[in-house]
């Protein structure tokens, strides 16, 4: 926000068009994330998975490539980009060559709508949250190109089954969504983070703020609703447990068995991103968001324009946190079947998620 | 219903057990050796690259002949009279010139038969186990320690010394001692 009317004054002041500034501004801060977030979060994380992967297996990781490896994704980035971009004589050229772009910015849209401080917002959009869910499903319609085009049984089995899972997981998605959505009485996800301003009891898994009987009635459904996002945005990113569509050892490498370069490498960044999206998701919802949990040095000290920082700072650090245990769950539990992905869903998740919205209605009226 | 809830339980419970144990194995030392920087201790009787001390080799032949893949090759030339070609190691006197000792390591088993019979204990192995090489003629080693000009002067000191003994026993003046075929 604070970015934008800067950037927009800075245009104006200099061609006094109104236009100019208003593109201008609406460009530089659509492109910020991706650039000071989605493309350095992506290379780190990809180390980071090898490295927490490598400790929790008694291993060392990459070791070579700067100090602990630091650089290897650059490297391996670096490689990609010089990597033959094969298309199969087979292949559906146009759709192949288009998924990896929509599967890519499907996961970017995400970031558009993301809060992560004060002063910066993508798009503050009232319906956030709804277009969130929304752009985090058009993923679904890139892999399922990608498998179709791809022309290969393997990566179609991969795509079918990731459009039936991502499909099936986003009602518990919604369901908890909806349970907020009917206490809050918003969708904006920057209004949702100011409501849950002050210290950590305000924020929506300890019943959100203000000191009534209601807040405390809510904690323990807040809880179950927060464990079911969590599990829900899981399996729609398609990590392990839940990553049945890329499954290794039964389908090669799933939907992007076909692809080559930088264009695989889309793939696996529209992942690491999706990551720190749902992450990011699940901690504005339920863990306040930007909000510090402890108060701002900014305002202790009465330096006002440190508080966007540190809020920044903290929305980064909650998000990472949940990519470090979405990381923590792949190399702790092995694959679900797919009939057992589909009967956590619809036998535990949805009927959970349910029960949790009624009581939670029922709590909201009282 | 009771089953129901029991599975959400027992599920929850052995997650969460799992992460303990993954959790726990974070702050586990790794068991990765980084290798080019840290190597691990070779066995006391390793066998890898050989070598040849050249000072204590007497040019006996009997390490080629020990080879069951013949990858030592050695040709020796006789020292002619007033030559002190030194003292072994352990006091064998010296008598021959080696002008070559190949060794093609690429042919070599490691089968350490060439070691035992050496009457000098010159041919060993060593901890040496990176030699790897582009091409395979690199991983003929030559041993000897004469500079090839020096070989030559050697085979020629020998020649001629026997077209001198040649030239004597066709004057008619009886050899001083049959002279017997060296090498091969």
């Amino acid at each position: 926000m604070i970015i934008y009317d800067f950037l927009y004054n800075l245009v104006f002041s200099i061609t006094q068009s109104a236009v100019a500034g208003d593109i201008t501004a609406m460009v530089i801060s659509a492109l910020l994330p991706l650039f000071i977030l989605v493309l350095p979060f992506a290379l780190l994380a990809v180390w980071l998975e090898r490295k927490v992967s490598a400790h929790m297996q008694d291993r060392l990781g990459p070791m070579r490539t700067g100090s602990h490896g630091w650089l290897q994704t650059v490297a391996d980035v670096i490689k990609l980009l010089q990597k033959e971009d094969i298309v199969a004589a087979a292949n559906d050229r146009t759709l192949f060559n288009i998924a990896p772009i929509l599967v890519f910015a499907g996961s970017y849209l995400v970031f558009a709508a993301l809060p992560f401080s004060s002063a910066y917002i993508g798009s503050n959009i009232d319906l956030g949250l709804i277009f969130i869910i929304a752009a985090s499903g058009f993923v679904v319609a890139g892999i399922l190109m990608a498998g179709w085009s791809s022309n290969n049984k393997y990566s179609l089995l991969g795509a079918m089954r990731s459009a039936a899972q991502i499909i099936s997981y986003e009602i518990p998605t919604i369901l908890v969504i909806l349970t907020i959505i009917m206490i809050t009485g918003t969708t904006n996800l920057r209004t949702l983070s100011e409501m849950q301003t002050g210290y950590f009891w305000n924020w929506m898994i300890f019943g959100g703020a203000g000191f009534s009987l209601s807040k405390f009635l809510f904690i323990p459904f807040m809880l179950i609703g927060f464990v079911t996002l969590f599990i829900s945005t899981l399996a729609e990113v398609n990590r392990t447990p839940f990553d049945i569509p890329e499954a290794e050892s039964e389908l090669v490498s799933g939907y992007h068995t076909e692809y080559s370069g930088m264009k695989f490498a889309m793939f696996f960044m529209a992942e690491y991103a999706n990551m720190f999206a749902v992450s990011a998701i699940v901690s504005a919802i339920f863990l306040g968001g930007y909000q510090s949990p402890f108060g701002y040095l900014g305002n202790t000290f009465g330096l006002h324009w440190l508080i966007p920082i540190e809020q920044f700072l903290w929305f980064a650090s909650k998000g990472v946190f949940f990519v470090l245990v979405q990381m923590w769950l792949r190399w702790t539990l092995p694959r679900l079947r797919v009939d057992q992905l589909m009967a956590l869903c619809w036998k535990y998740l949805i009927p959970i998620a349910f029960v949790n919205l009624i009581i939670i209605g029922l709590i909201t009226v009282l | 219903m009771k089953e129901y809830f029991q599975n959400i339980w027992y599920g929850f419970a052995t997650i969460l057990t799992g992460m303990r144990v993954t959790f726990k194995h974070l702050f586990v030392p790794a068991v990765t050796i980084q290798y080019p920087d840290v190597k691990l201790q070779l066995p006391e009787r390793e066998r890898n690259r050989l070598y040849v001390n050249m000072d204590d080799c007497i040019g006996c032949d009997q390490c080629a002949r020990a080879c069951p893949v013949d990858c030592i090759s050695i040709e020796t030339v006789k020292s002619i009279p007033g030559e002190d070609l030194g003292k072994t190691s352990n006091g064998k006197k010296k008598a021959l010139w080696v002008t070559k000792f190949d060794i093609d390591i690429a042919k070599c088993c490691f089968c350490q038969l060439c070691v035992f019979p050496c009457p000098t204990e010159c041919i060993y192995m060593t901890d040496v186990y990176e030699f790897s090489e582009f091409e395979r003629n690199k991983l003929v080693y030559d041993f000897v320690t004469l500079t090839p000009v020096e070989r030559e002067e050697k085979k020629a000191n020998y020649a001629k010394l026997e077209a001198e003994k040649a030239a004597l026993k066709a004057a008619g003046t009886p050899p001083a001692k049959p002279s017997e075929k060296v090498g091969d």
